[in-house]
């Protein structure tokens, strides 16, 4: 009976801190400076906060690293790690020890400083025992690996994919909180330095610091905090591999099962949603999500995202706040879907406010498109 | 007498021997790869192991970009076997560039860094 979680939760803060260059601050600096935004947000205290969850990208429990920093001592704690999708995940989690009452006030959160620290993804993952070998560029060549087969089964070209990195600097270019936001062309995007055929620097995230943090309550004492409220309708999940070797079909990823069961838990159609957030690690990761999502169909992704048809005026408004391919990306930018959608739903966004927002997708990716989580997101007009 | 070795293992003691021995599910017939002690289509832990015919084909590939003085270009893929199941390789004899999807290749153990390492060549013919 999953339809009894919709509409359950609302997310009444959002939060975050340190983007671009944290020069001096810690990740735990980051994920707290994140933490106490949220809480301003919401008008909460740190001593409100009973439920956890958060994973970060260092230490083997940095779960229990953030309860320590924050000072708290939460009764219920989650720090499931599915990578850059987890934070969309605890959406889930969250809602459901909420509901169950074993926390009242959750905090979602994560922090990195990877920029300032060694200005590359940090990660604490081993290479995988059947690919190491090869010495495949983590985590750009599986992402390339899977544009390589997009292309060879559909058509995809260099041009679809350097179109979504356009898309996204145009958004990125009206918010004052992103990374970049000098103009971009295709061509430049064409001609930027190959890393892994067929993606170019271009069709690569950032790597900036940054943080985000989100508060969750139930729906129940939603209206009682000074924003307005916005409510999970619908979340689900679904993993379909970890190495990227074990991915059974390359142009097809496991947010086809996630966004199904999201969209019926909501209750609404893609055709319902005023604005979409992906978790865009690469360009193809916009396209392989927008089909599977089902906002076209499989093999139709290239075209869709074409000619400035999810860029600002366009036909579907994508990653608004400029994504992780613009805006900021701190190793892990799954909180930044929902925080975007968010602020979209209650009005203000930090660039390109979109009008009349009452339904939102935060999608968020993990691995090598290994973990995919769909949330729906809405306003009080969708409860 | 039940082998001594775990499942990656005896691969690995394959490979050594200059072998590619895949795990084939008695149960359900299909082959698969990583070695494990299930096999990922039914369940079953009745496995068992038969030596790769060596045929394979590009499912898909990259090339990896690299200084010249690093070493330079290199390729990256994923190999389908004739036995139906898939790895990481690399596709060596011709240029990074020329690595196509689809094209058949030949899958032998060669050696990467002194470790013996399934890798491809173009097919003959």
């Amino acid at each position: 009976m999953t339809d009894n979680m919709r509409g359950k939760s609302a997310i009444v803060g959002v939060g975050h801190a340190g983007f671009g260059e944290a020069h001096g601050f810690s990740a735990y600096d980051v994920m707290a400076q994140s933490a106490h935004a949220a809480l301003n947000d919401a008008g909460l205290k740190l001593s409100d906060v009973d439920g956890l969850f958060c994973t970060m990208m260092e230490d083997s429990m940095p779960a229990l690293m953030a309860a320590e920093y924050l000072g708290i001592q939460p009764r219920y704690i989650d720090g499931t790690m599915t990578g850059g999708s987890s934070f969309v995940n605890y959406l889930t989690s969250a809602t459901m020890a909420l509901e169950a009452g074993l926390c009242d006030v959750a905090l979602i959160c994560y922090g990195s400083n990877q920029r300032t620290a060694s200005g590359r993804l940090v990660t604490a993952s081993k290479l995988p025992p059947y690919e190491g070998l090869y010495s495949p560029r983590y985590p750009i060549s599986g992402y390339a690996l899977a544009a390589a087969r997009h292309m060879y089964e559909y058509g995809t070209t260099r041009e679809n994919l350097a179109d979504v990195a356009v898309a996204a600097r145009a958004w990125a270019s009206h918010n004052p909180e992103a990374f970049m936001r000098d103009p971009l062309t295709r061509e430049d995007v064409l001609s930027s330095r190959m890393v892994g055929d067929p993606l170019t620097k271009l069709d690569c995230c950032l790597v900036t610091d940054g943080g985000g943090a989100i508060i969750l309550v139930r729906a129940d004492r939603a209206k009682d905090f000074p924003n307005a409220p916005v409510y999970v309708l619908g979340s689900a999940a679904e993993s379909s591999h970890r190495q990227i070797s074990q991915m059974k079909d390359f142009t097809v990823t496991a947010a086809k099962g996630s966004g199904k069961r999201a969209f019926a838990m909501a209750d609404v159609t893609p055709a319902d949603i005023d604005v979409v957030e992906l978790y865009d690690a690469f360009t193809i990761n916009t396209i392989l999500f927008l089909e599977d999502l089902g906002f076209c169909k499989k093999g139709e992704g290239g075209a869709f995202v074409s000619e400035g048809r999810i860029a600002p005026g366009g036909a579907l408004a994508v990653n608004t706040n400029g994504g992780g391919l613009s805006c900021v990306h701190p190793g892990m930018y799954g909180i930044f879907t929902i925080i975007e959608a968010a602020r979209q739903i209650r009005g203000d966004a930090p660039g390109v406010q979109l009008k009349g927002v009452d339904l939102a997708v935060a999608h968020g990716n993990g691995g090598v498109l290994s973990s995919q989580v769909t949330a729906i997101l809405g306003s009080q007009n969708t409860v | 007498m039940e082998s001594a070795l775990g499942p990656d293992a005896k691969f690995r003691d394959g490979l050594s021997k200059g072998q590619i021995d895949i795990p084939r599910c008695e149960d359900c017939d299909k082959s698969h790869f990583f070695p494990r002690i299930n096999c990922p289509h039914c369940g079953s832990t009745t496995i068992s192991w038969h030596r790769a015919s060596g045929m394979g084909e590009v499912h898909t590939t990259t090339t990896v970009r690299r200084r010249p003085e690093s070493g330079g270009d290199y390729n990256v893929c994923m190999v389908e076997l004739a036995e139906g199941v898939r790895m990481m390789s690399r596709v060596d004899g011709i240029a990074p560039a020329d690595v196509k999807i689809g094209m058949p290749v030949a899958v032998f153990v060669g050696d990467i860094d002194g470790n013996p390492a399934v890798l491809c060549k173009p097919a003959e013919g």
